[in-house]
């Protein structure tokens, strides 16, 4: 008998039980497909971070008043504690002092509704700054144009606005040359910044910006900066930048010990890693449940093949009792078994491809390669073993004891 | 010389297809066993027609199965053409099923959701008979019992003597040299029933072995030798003297 009509009654075999075959391929396939949408969507959220940390640029530092960390700020030293100035901004300006420091820009930030007519909007980044700002923090226009120092010396009442902001408030009409109320405070709209993304959880385009001196006039009055934001000349002497912007800070707080610090310093190139190493743990986690799904899967296709076979004994029994040798019922069940499963594996992965196109909770799944190769290759070794051993069992059976199996 | 070649010729001939010595086939341990067959010796030659009856429970399907190749037995030994298969493994014991016997079933036993003449044609695939052959011969068999018009119906879209007859063609379409049949008018009408057992007369006039379990006298009656059985014991054992002369 050849391999090729053992092939033939494989097929049959698959389509004279086609609800079976359908249930047993849609369950592999779900399982295939779970895992690799799952590592997909853990490998795009941390891609997403990872990428738009890289937009910030790595030769960026940050000060921020008061020490320690974010959130912990020295709450003894409150009394002798100086906030951060445009004159300490200034002062990092000195190339003499700070070699490594290629431009500085102050930051001064509020809460404030952008309203216009009818619309209004809540920029979730509303700050006051100045020129350098651009480059230093990476942010570009897609129409209009920058405010200049010029802007900046007049305190002009203009604003550079982000995509989500615009679409807020001006719907799908250009912003470019409109008013707006910010606070209370009417600004024309010169500039729509490029598209930025999302970090995480913080929509990078809901953003107003606007010169820090305009802010300070109207809107604030003359309260501290909330950061500096300081850009290195390259990314190698972010470190270099940093130490000499402490030295001089230092100076200028007379602060002498880090303890007594009354700002703290945040190197990008630190947070990436924090950043990375984080979201890794979620691939990390994710997997696991990609794990857990595929063993549950796993399972599930034992747990087909087992009652197929077993639901089949009587018939593996009259094969035997008509002269079908051991290898050809063994060669017909392994053949169903790996189509089977190679039909739910491909099913799967088209499905994870297609399902990885969708965006998940903002997340842009990227497929893993190796999820695919696991997802699939676990799921087949599965299925034939699952359905090749017990078939195997049955076709050892001498036929008078699998026929009486009910 | 050629007295010698004659004379070892004709023991060769005399030799049983079927030789069944001190069979013993127990079900169950200890004292809640039984046995189905206690001690069976029976010797069939080539070209017999033989009737086996006995009340329900005597072991008749069990020494058919034994006969059959399909079980083996507790003790005892069996010989088939002169081969031991007591002592056979399962591989090979699959060839001699395929090769030598057609088997009839008491309950049919067909493929399910298979057409009957996928299911005729079934042993003949396995053993490696070409399609064309294959198809032609199961048609055949089916024409014989009667089911020419109902060759693409499923074991469930048949009666019961429909069925049967399946049964019957799949065991005849690969011309065995040994048919065994258990019951095989249990679910026939007289017209059927008749009508086999002329399909039975045929193949024994053929030269073929032809063993029958029945429990119906004028079956019986058609075969040439009538063994008796009870309580896994061979009770009688005689020619059919209004079949052979
Ligand atoms: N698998 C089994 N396990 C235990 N006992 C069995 C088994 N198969 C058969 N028997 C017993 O062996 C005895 C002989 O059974 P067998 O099937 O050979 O009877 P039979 O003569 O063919 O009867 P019937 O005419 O009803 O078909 C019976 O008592 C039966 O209960
Ligand atoms: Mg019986």
């Amino acid at each position: 008998m050849s391999v090729f009509e053992i092939i033939r009654f494989a097929f049959r075999g698959l389509f004279i039980n086609r609800l079976r075959t359908a249930l047993t391929t849609l369950g592999i396939m779900i399982g295939v497909a779970s895992v690799i949408i799952l590592l997909a969507v853990g490998n795009g959220s941390s891609k997403a971070i990872q990428s738009s940390l890289d937009r910030l640029g790595t030769n960026s530092l940050q000060v921020r008043s008061g020490g320690g960390g974010f959130g912990f700020r020295a709450r003894a030293s409150a009394n002798t504690q100086k906030p951060l100035t445009i004159l300490d901004t200034v002062a990092l300006t000195d190339k003499t002092q700070a070699p490594d420091i290629k431009q500085v820009a102050p930051i001064a930030s509020t809460n404030g509704t952008c309203v216009v007519g009818t619309n209004t909007s809540t920029p979730s980044t509303f700050y006051g700054t100045w020129p350098s700002y651009y480059e230093a923090s990476n942010t570009s226009i897609q129409s209009g144009s920058y405010f200049t120092n010029d802007d900046v010396t007049q305190a002009r009442r203009v604003a550079l606005i982000g995509q989500t902001t615009a679409t807020a408030l001006f719907g799908t009409a250009s912003p470019i040359g409109q008013t707006m109320r910010c606070s209370g405070i009417q600004f024309t709209v010169i500039g729509l910044t490029a598209v930025k993304g999302s970090s995480g959880f913080q929509d990078g385009d809901s953003l107003v910006l606007i010169p820090i001196t305009t802010m300070e006039n109207t809107i604030t009055g003359n309260q501290p900066l909330t950061d500096i934001l300081v850009e290195a000349t390259k990314s190698t002497t972010a470190t270099a930048a940093q130490t000499e912007l402490t030295a001089i800070l230092d100076a200028r707080h007379g602060i002498t010990g880090r303890k007594t610090a009354d700002f703290s310093v945040f190197n990008q190139a630190s947070l990436l890693s924090t950043a990375s190493s984080s979201s890794q743990t979620f691939t990390t986690l994710l997997g696991m449940v990609a794990a857990i799904s595929l063993l549950v899967g796993g399972i599930g296709i034992t747990n087909i093949m087992l009652v197929t076979v077993i639901e089949r004994t009587r018939e593996i029994g009259i094969r035997k009792a008509i002269g079908a040798p051991k290898s050809a019922i063994l060669t017909q069940f392994l053949i169903e078994a790996t189509i089977l499963s190679l039909l739910g594996g491909i099913l799967g992965v088209i499905a994870g491809f297609v399902g990885s196109h969708f965006t998940i909770y903002g997340t842009k799944p990227v497929i893993v390669p190796a999820s695919v190769f696991l997802a699939f290759g676990v799921s087949i070794l599965i299925g034939v073993f699952f359905g090749g051993y017990p078939a195997s069992r049955a076709a050892s059976l001498r036929p008078i004891e699998a026929l009486r199996y009910e | 010389m050629a007295e010698a070649v004659e004379a070892v010729d004709s023991v060769v001939d005399k030799q049983p297809v079927i030789e069944v010595q001190n069979a013993i086939k127990r079900y169950g341990v200890g004292d809640a066993s039984i046995f189905a067959l206690n001690g069976v010796s029976l010797s069939i030659e080539a070209g017999e027609y033989v009737a086996i009856m006995g009340p329900s429970g005597s072991g008749k399907s069990t020494l058919m199965n034994i006969i059959g190749a399909l079980d083996i037995m507790t003790s005892g030994k069996y010989f088939l053409d002169g081969i031991e298969i007591s002592s056979m493994d399962e591989n090979h014991l699959a060839i001699v099923r395929g090769r030598k016997i057609g088997f009839i079933f008491q309950s049919f036993n067909l493929i399910p959701r298979t057409s009957a003449l996928a299911n005729v044609e079934l042993p003949m695939a396995y053993q490696g008979v070409k399609p064309k052959e294959r198809r032609e011969r199961a048609m055949v068999a089916l024409d014989v019992v009667g089911l020419g018009d109902r060759v693409n119906h499923e074991p469930t879209e048949l009666s019961g003597g429909q069925q049967q007859r399946v049964a019957v063609a799949r065991a005849l379409a690969t011309r065995p040299a040994l048919l065994l049949a258990d019951e095989p008018t249990g679910a026939l009408d007289s017209k059927s029933t008749g009508d086999l057992l002329d399909l039975f007369d045929q193949i024994n006039a053929a030269g073929r072995t032809v063993v029958v379990i029945t429990h119906e006298l004028d079956v019986a009656h058609r075969a040439k030798r009538i063994i008796r059985m009870r309580d896994g014991k061979i009770v009688g054992d005689e020619i059919n003297k209004e079949r052979v002369a």
